[in-house]
């Protein structure tokens, strides 16, 4: 018998086996590459799944102008490293009208910067398979999610039009203009993501590392202020050691205080969480839940 | 940190208390976050509830919640140092038999509820009887309110025979039965006091330590192809890798396999990862196999041991589960989808219907509809390499597409 076949093992194979299944059922498939941990596994399995052959679809990376620059930076670095091909797609008329959170709220801003930005860029390239990094334990309504996720040709996701997954059978037969989501890390919690990346060995932008920080405290949520563009009049930064549990702009992503500077320290903190990561993300809190989100054409 | 997986699915009659289960589950084992649990507590308080409602944190999509009521399968997860947990929970209700079926799928255990006041119900023997059809043979039936029978032993000894007495007609299984209170947390990961007389394992403790391996390493070898790796470049001049997920049996460097529909045999000479190269692959691990000879292999076609050879056949008997709301129609072209393959077919006679309540066969019928269960024959345009679905979930099991490409149907390949 396997005496290996730790839960990691079993949650690789199967992400594996997803992967094969998008390359092998669809024609122009495309990683959606977030820069964020979720997507550091997710690109370690698709070169897992192709080896010894190289990723055979690109990485898109959607900008919304707002991300960390040590973000952008490790972007570049990683995907020159492994040799993918990474597209960079902005919403270049929303950046240049000045979209902001603060001044057009949150949920509009997404809106503009994100979903606007993702549907256009599967409908300039053709994509008719999107691969992305969300989790089913992540947020509520996520718990029901297909590992292949049907949208209709506007990019809009319908419960009602989802299809029983049985088995290990995944079915991407679409019609013309329509396409999928498709999740290979639906089954994966944040404590797996972590404890598979200290095995593996993964690099991750250091932002998820514990480090003295300046930060304003809004709302109950620590938001990183080192640029001031991103604060409010009055607002007075702090430095305080911060980790970021989830990457997304930075004004919207909050810090978590922490002092976990290190993989263990991390996959020790993973395990004993108390907070959804999803809480740090401003974007879920308003009255325009993940849900509706989702049904617009956001992942 | 070396812990497997344990997937099991939910099954109760509504208001047997699943949800509150699974939250109090979920809570216990710190599967569920404070602001996750806060939100439970303050949408319970919003209609006028007091304290937490375990069952608010399980509820999903937004629709439902606002109709009170969950109509699909559910992902839940939880880990405590010992296992993963992967809760396909399916809710009860007008789409009872589809939820059941598609979650009792990708499990290999169920736990069902029974209300102790009720006993085993109608219900009860329908979801056992589902869940036992999709292959599961690893049971624990949680006897739940407890606390409204005064915690009485007779209650549990009743439901416990009448389920053990069930199984066993439908042919035996691994049973284990524990007297629980979802809502007060006796026996779940909590000791109970109050039903001393019960000496087993607490539920958490059973879902821990269950054995549910049922020796799938050890039937012969099956290897569905998903693709043939052909990388680009000089050193790869002479690579032709056949990847794939081993679905049962192991394989070896050096083993004799035939490769189905053609028949070609050849053996096995590399194991391929990026992990460095394998001596031995087992069942559930994606692999990349290399093999000595030169033979026209693409997706669909399965790579078996040399002996225990699968079928391959354009011709069956199936059980089918009906999922859409579009009746079965005879005759009428489908695409069946089997392993990695897509073939198309047409289904040309229903034998019987059966009654899950009463497990009777109901015949002369002319069509199945939503939920319905049935004996059909199938003809497909080309073979399928399969297994018994009662010898090989992997290989036995497909799906039915009609020309919208709704998954209209699940199966099972009789013998
Ligand atoms: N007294 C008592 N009540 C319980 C117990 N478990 C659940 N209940 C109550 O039974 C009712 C139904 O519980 P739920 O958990 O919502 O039932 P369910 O089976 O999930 O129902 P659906 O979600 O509608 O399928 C609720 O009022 C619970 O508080 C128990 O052990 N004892």
């Amino acid at each position: 018998m396997n005496k290996e076949w730790t839960h990691l093992r079993e949650l690789e194979s199967e992400s594996i086996y997803i992967f094969r299944e998008v390359v092998a059922q669809f024609r122009n498939p495309v990683l959606l590459y977030s820069i964020g941990k979720d997507s550091s596994v997710l690109v370690h399995l698709a070169r897992k799944a192709f080896y010894p052959g190289p990723l055979p679809f690109p990485l898109l990376h959607v900008d919304t102008g707002y991300k960390f620059p040590e973000m952008i930076k490790f972007r570049d670095e990683f995907a020159k490293s492994i040799g993918a091909r990474l597209i960079v797609h902005r919403n270049e008329d929303a950046i240049a009208a000045g979209a902001h959170p603060l001044k057009l709220g949150v949920a509009r801003c997404c809106g503009q910067l994100k979903t606007a930005a993702l549907l256009h860029a599967l409908e300039k390239y053709q994509f008719d398979a999107a691969m992305g990094g969300a989790r089913r334990e992540e947020e509520r309504s996520r718990a029901k999610e297909r590992v292949f996720s049907l949208r209709d040709a506007f990019g809009q996701w319908d419960p009602r039009r989802q299809r029983p997954e049985l088995w290990n059978l995944y079915s991407g037969a679409i019609h013309e203009g329509e396409s999928m989501r498709v999740f290979p890390l639906s089954n994966w919690t944040e404590r797996d993501i972590w404890q598979y990346i200290l095995q593996e060995k993964i690099p991750v932008v250091p932002l998820y590392f514990a480090k003295e920080r300046p930060v304003v405290e809004r709302g109950g949520t620590l938001i990183p202020a080192d640029n001031a563009l991103h604060l409010k009049d009055g607002e007075k930064p702090q430095m305080m050691s911060v980790r970021f549990r989830t990457l997304g702009c930075a004004p919207c992503t909050g810090a978590v205080a922490s002092c976990a500077a290190s993989l263990e320290d991390i996959v020790a903190e993973a395990g004993a969480a108390k907070i959804s990561e999803r809480s740090t993300r401003i974007i879920d809190h308003g009255s325009n839940t993940m849900e509706d989100k989702k049904r617009e054409g956001y992942f | 940190m070396s812990i497997n997986v344990l997937r099991f699915t939910t099954a109760g009659n509504v208001d047997d208390g699943k949800s509150t289960l699974i939250g109090r589950l979920l809570v216990e084992t710190e599967g569920a976050f404070e602001d996750q649990i806060e939100g439970a507590r303050r949408e319970n308080e919003r209609r006028g509830g007091k304290g937490i409602d375990f069952s608010l944190l399980t509820d999903g999509l937004k629709a439902e919640r606002e109709q009170g009521i969950t109509i699909d399968v559910a992902y839940r997860y939880f880990a405590t140092p010992k296992r993963k947990f992967i809760i396909a929970d399916a809710p009860g209700h007008e789409q009872y038999t589809r939820n059941l079926v598609t979650s009792a799928s990708t499990s290999d255990l169920a736990v069902i509820l029974v209300d102790a006041r009720n006993g085993m119900v109608t219900q009860s023997r329908r979801h056992a009887f589902i869940a036992y059809l999709l292959g599961i043979r690893h049971f624990i039936v949680a006897i739940n309110k407890m606390d409204l029978v005064e915690f009485k032993r007779e209650a549990y000894d009743a439901i416990r025979m009448d389920f053990i007495d069930f199984i066993e007609r439908l042919g035996g299984a691994d049973v284990y039965c524990i007297p629980i209170s979802a809502l007060e947390g006796d026996l779940v990961t909590e000791p109970s006091p109050r039903m001393s007389w019960y000496n087993g394992p607490k539920l958490l403790e059973l879902l821990e330590s269950i054995e549910v391996d049922d020796h799938q390493s050890e039937r012969p070898f099956r290897f569905p192809v998903q693709l043939v790796s052909r990388p680009p470049g000089q050193e790869f001049a002479d690579f032709r890798g056949y990847m794939g997920r081993v679905a049962s049996g192991s394989v070896r460097v050096g083993d004799a396999v035939v490769v189905l529909p053609s028949g070609a045999r050849t053996t096995v000479t590399g194991i391929v990862t990026q992990d460095g190269r394998l001596d031995e692959a087992f069942s559930r691990q994606s692999v990349t196999l290399l093999l000595a000879d030169d033979l026209d292999i693409s997706r669909g076609d399965l790579i078996s041991s040399e002996t225990s050879l699968p079928a391959a056949r354009t011709e069956f008997k199936a059980t089918l589960c009906w999922m859409n709301e579009r009746k079965l129609r005879l005759n009428h072209r489908y695409v069946l989808r089997h392993t990695t393959k897509s073939v198309r077919c047409i289904i040309n006679e229903i034998d019987y219907r059966l009654d899950v309540n009463t497990l009777d066969r109901e015949s002369p019928v002319t069509e199945l509809q939503t939920n319905d269960i049935g004996q059909v024959r199938i003809k497909t345009l080309q073979p399928i390499v399969c297994d018994p679905y009662d010898a090989n979930r992997q290989t036995g099991g497909f799906i039915l597409l009609d020309e919208t490409n709704d998954t209209v149907a699940a199966g099972m390949i009789q013998g």
